[in-house]
């Protein structure tokens, strides 16, 4: 098994984890009007990058989300980073 | 060079101990100028050569590919054929290709060894048995087979599932598809690759895309390890590295890669002559002629370019199939693999233009892609021929995620692809 770092629990196996989303992805601005390509950009767009990527990822047992930093064609995994606080 | 396989050829060469067989294609190097060319020398890249040769007359089309013939997801899959889905959209694209498999072997003279053996999806509850009654009843209204079996008949077809009482999941009954099966995947692309060669089409194996020639907005051609070269259109079909691909111009996807793998065992006896799908346990296994289960599941969850699989999708894989078929618990894997797919948020593909002129994409088959390959390379091709979409296509146009009309089929087959 792999071996992913929750930023609160440590190092744990790669089955505790969900993937949720690329990270850096900002939700449209609501209280504007919001066009059809802008909402599909945010909800389907994916940059899907080979290589480093940056992620947010789910610790299902403490439920900890945080941005995982891998990479995607060697499965290296780099750093994780809590979201609690600021997160570009 | 061109030789005609039969029966007979094969006693002729037999008496020459196999000595006259000569290369099923040729190795050329790129032309300066091609009217079309199609990135990615898998399954759907080739189809889509010869059908832009037999269907278009364009033959003056360059394939390039950056390894091998058919070494990506053509040579990756578990080799199953079908078209059991919910939506007629998504039946008429399938129901092509199965229609188009049913003829290939006697249309381009190369054994691709089809054999409708049925695809069978398991129900384990009642309520499991309705929604397969909605589901038969929705790919019979769209036009193509499908029944209904009861415990028994299922039993009858496949004795060797797991019947016992402390079944995890008992079996109430199955969705059967008679003309789905499984087709040769490597002889699928070289019987492409040779049909398209003898029209004139160039396959430049060993040639890697290094980035695309765009003027004035317009994409005119490709910059590869052996040069530049040009073309009227450029079709990408690179499945799960298209996203990689299009970055290069700028225009992202709604795609994500992901490994899917897949299991050989070792060879045994026949024990069964179907392909068998459990939706619950998440796992299917066939047969192959050699004697080999070959068996699949779900994605690694994990995004992925890495080409192999990791542990827990293994398990989860071999437990399914365990609980599916538990006399198979001893049977030793031979091999174990993966492939790099490309998923699209309503796990359907992506056919015709990018939105840059000149550039066109056939991607987002996600882990069906292998029984997709005629249809693919047929409508491919006549999106690159004309400029303009093919009936069938329409739907799948990347604009869809902008207007909302998806094409939902994990939502709505219930069937992992």
């Amino acid at each position: 098994m792999q071996i992913f770092i929750c930023p609160f629990c440590g190092p744990r196996d790669e089955r505790e984890f969900h993937f949720e989303r690329e990270a850096g992805k900002i939700r449209p601005d609501t209280t504007k009007l919001v066009s059809d390509i802008g909402w599909s950009d945010y909800l389907n767009e994916q940059r899907n990058t080979k290589g480093a990527v940056r992620e947010v990822w789910s610790h299902l047992p403490c439920h900890e989300l945080f941005v995982m930093e891998r990479n995607s064609l060697t499965m290296d995994v780099i750093y994780s980073t809590s979201r609690r606080g600021p997160v570009t | 060079m061109f030789q005609r396989y039969s029966a007979f050829s094969l006693f002729q060469q037999g008496l020459r101990s196999h000595r006259g067989w000569t290369s099923a294609w040729r190795t050329p190097l790129p032309k300066s100028t091609y009217d079309v060319i199609i990135i990615g020398g898998g399954g759907h890249g080739l189809a889509t050569a010869y059908y832009l040769a037999r269907n278009h007359g364009i033959t003056n089309v360059a394939v390039i590919e950056k390894n091998w013939l058919g070494g990506g997801n053509t040579g990756r899959n578990t080799t199953v054929v079908r078209s059991n889905y919910f939506y007629p959209e998504s039946v008429d694209l399938y129901e092509l290709s199965v229609k188009l498999y049913e003829k290939l072997s006697r249309d381009i003279n190369f054994n691709v060894m089809f054999s409708q053996r049925g695809m069978i999806v398991t129900a384990h509850s009642e309520p499991e048995m309705e929604m397969a009654a909605r589901q038969v009843n929705a790919m019979r209204i769209n036009g193509t087979d499908a029944e209904l079996l009861d415990e028994a008949q299922f039993r009858k077809k496949v004795p060797i599932f797991n019947f016992r009482p402390d079944a995890r999941f008992p079996v109430h009954g199955a969705i059967l598809q008679k003309r789905g099966g499984t087709a040769r995947h490597d002889a699928v692309a070289w019987a492409y690759a040779r049909a398209a060669d003898s029209a004139g089409v160039d396959i430049i194996q060993n040639c890697e895309v290094e980035d695309f020639i765009v003027e004035n907005g317009k994409c005119v051609g490709v910059n590869t390890k052996l040069g530049e070269i040009r073309a009227g259109a450029v079709g990408v079909a690179a499945a799960g590295h298209s996203s990689d691909l299009l970055q290069k111009v700028d225009i992202t996807l709604p795609l994500n890669s992901y490994t899917l793998q897949a299991f050989v065992s070792e060879p045994l006896k026949p024990v069964i002559d179907t392909v068998v799908y459990c939706p619950l346990t998440g796992a299917y296994v066939s047969q192959s002629d050699k004697g080999g289960l070959v068996i699949g599941g779900g994605l690694d969850r994990v995004p992925s370019y890495g080409q192999r699989g990791n542990l827990p999708m293994q398990e989860a894989v071999m437990s399914g199939l365990i609980e599916m078929v538990p006399l198979l618990s001893k049977v030793k894997l031979l091999r174990q693999w993966g492939g790099t797919v490309d998923v699209s948020p309503d796990s359907s593909p992506i056919l015709g233009p990018t939105g840059m002129e000149g550039l066109y994409l056939n991607c987002g088959w996600g882990t069906g892609g292998f029984k997709a390959i005629p249809a693919g390379g047929y409508l491919f091709a006549s999106i690159l021929a004309t400029g303009g979409h093919h009936d069938i296509s329409k739907p799948f146009d990347l604009g869809r995620f902008i207007t909302g009309k998806l094409i939902d089929e994990a939502a709505g087959a219930g069937i992992a692809h």
